[in-house]
């Protein structure tokens, strides 16, 4: 091969610096003894200790993971039933109904949802934005599970299906576990979107509930203080919990890719 | 078990009918709001008028007619569009670098290099806003340098927060990614055998590129393009806590239409001109990315 590009792995690094450089200044200054976010004065636990202490801060990561866990489960099975009829049958209203939603920007749903919530009457809170998520999970879970079962031989079924399997034992013992790791993937990424979701929260939660995403705006609008940078970085944390856990527990997941 | 037509629908009809409710449903009465006349205490007014005995349509056409009447909102999409231009530029001038030093690195090191981008990704949004906030801030420390710097020179001092350069900063940092992702999966496709007769045949570096790597990785550019493009057409979140007054994008007024104006006809009418905005630049994005693929 050739050999290496020197300028090429400069400007590279460069960028890489731009992508983590933010996210340090977050984390560093977490634990900083200072309301300001400008200067290094003294190490605290402070502002996470203030943290554990705000009712309103720990209701909302309440809500963020009961909307979370709702819509991922809601999401991945219907999901994964799109993702199949996708991969076996030639459709052309659910690829459209499926891949849409991922194109627009996320602001339209969040008004059209807004709207269509109140035309039902319906009132804006927790199932509203569940409602809302799963609208947008979806898709992301078909894309990963059709990716996988494209990949899958349909001999195995047929074979199955002339032994004389029926086709529920035929989905439960082959398809299912053949499909999980492309299933699994969606349902992480639906996760991870559904915790980290702002702006179709935003339009469909109402007044009376808040999610992480939506308390750390309202705090952020008001002023810049260190106890945003807490929670910012035990977000930060999470993520990367869930996500490594999910890579030790199922590698196979992330090979896929 | 393929053939059968009640496993079809089995598959087919729940998310079907789930989208359908909660995606077309919406996107349809959204439409339908833009020939409505508002609400007295915002939301839509009835759509029909009951007068004696006898039921009328009551809808509208001005808030179509409004949103011709003056330039500002034609003003507003250029301007919200030349952000989106601006941001998917830079993107692709940083994410190409990179995306290709991940292409062309080693296949050990390749996983770990593609997961460091995708990292900072993972973390939310808004923190990845508020970490510019803090480097922008004007107690902070680049403010503080920077126009320590400027009065060497006599210059006066400058504020980057609320201004359209932090803004253009945080669009680029928070969608770099879309752009790094696709092009990478182009880039990493390439055969090097080509690139190497190029090579026997005298070409050097540059020329190598310019005719082989570039004119390849263009359905990668393209599909980043739009995965960057699009989100930065509707922001209103990283114009509202980094703009200021000046840096206001049509996703903040459609915010402002529906949140606080509470007029959402018109709201609807900015939202349907957005949607078909974004419908036309996918559309002629994949028929770019099919032509070329074609020839």
């Amino acid at each position: 091969m050739q050999k290496k590009n020197v300028l090429l792995w400069v400007s590279a690094g460069l960028v890489y610096l731009f992508l983590y450089l933010p996210l340090v200044i977050v984390v560093v200054f977490s634990f900083n003894d200072s309301r300001l976010n400008a200067e290094w004065v003294g190490f605290t636990w402070k502002w996470y200790g203030k943290l554990f202490h705000n009712r309103e801060m720990l209701g909302a990561a309440m809500n963020s993971l009961i909307i979370a866990t709702v819509s991922t489960g809601t999401a991945t099975i219907l999901g994964t039933l799109a993702g199949m009829a996708m991969n076996q049958y030639r459709l052309r209203l659910l690829p459209l109904l499926v891949l849409s939603p991922i194109a627009m920007p996320d602001i339209l749903m969040g008004v059209s949802l807004l709207l269509f919530f109140i035309m039902v009457n319906m009132t804006l809170g927790l199932l509203s934005i569940m409602l809302a998520h799963i609208t947008f999970c979806i898709g992301f879970v078909a894309l990963a599970v059709q990716a996988r079962m494209s990949s899958m031989d349909p001999a195995l079924v047929e074979a199955a299906r002339d032994l004389g399997a029926s086709p529920w034992r035929c989905f439960r013992e082959i398809t299912l576990p053949l499909l999980l790791p492309g299933i699994l993937a969606g349902a992480l990424m639906a996760f991870t979107l559904s915790i980290d979701d702002f702006v179709i929260t935003f339009f469909t939660a109402g007044v009376g509930s808040s999610t992480l995403p939506l308390q750390i705006y309202s705090m952020v609008k008001i002023a810049v203080t260190p106890e945003v940078n807490a929670v910012s970085t035990l977000l930060m944390l999470l993520t990367l919990v869930v996500i490594t856990g999910a890579s030790r527990l199922y590698p196979a997941i992330f090979r896929g890719e | 078990m393929q053939g059968k037509a009640w496993y079809k629908y089995l598959l087919s009809l729940p998310p079907m009918a789930y989208l359908l409710i909660f995606f077309a449903a919406p996107t349809f009465l959204m439409f339908f709001a833009t020939f409505r006349y508002a609400g007295e205490y915002g939301g839509l007014a009835p759509w029909y008028l009951h007068e004696g005995g006898r039921l009328t349509l009551d809808l509208t056409l001005e808030n179509w007619q409004r949103l011709l009447e003056t330039d500002i909102y034609l003003r507003l999409f250029l301007k919200s569009i030349g952000y989106a231009v601006t941001t998917t530029l830079l993107c692709m001038i940083m994410g190409y670098p990179l995306a290709l030093m991940i292409a062309r690195s080693g296949h050990k090191n390749r996983d770990l290099l593609l997961l460091l981008v995708i990292l900072p990704f993972w973390s939310n949004f808004l923190v990845r806003i508020y970490a510019w906030m803090i480097i922008f801030s004007p107690a902070g420390a680049l403010t503080r340098m920077l126009n320590g710097a400027l009065e060497l020179v006599g210059a006066g001092p400058v504020t980057l927060m609320y201004s359209p350069t932090a803004m253009l900063v945080c669009l680029v940092y928070v969608h770099l990614p879309f752009m790094v992702l696709p092009l990478y999966a182009n880039l990493e496709k390439h055969d090097l055998d080509l690139l190497d007769a190029a090579q026997d045949l005298g070409a050097g570096k540059w020329r190598r590129f310019w005719l082989i790597t570039w004119p390849l990785s263009l359905s990668g550019i393209t599909a980043g393009s739009i995965l960057v493009f699009i989100p930065v057409l509707g922001m209103f979140a990283i114009p509202d806590l980094l703009g200021g007054t000046n840096g206001i994008m049509i996703g903040n007024v459609i915010k402002q239409q529906f949140m606080e104006s509470r007029d959402w006809p018109f709201g609807s009418v900015l939202s349907m001109v957005l949607t078909v905005t974004a419908v036309a630049v996918v559309l002629l994005g994949s028929r770019l990315g099919r032509r070329r693929e074609g020839r």
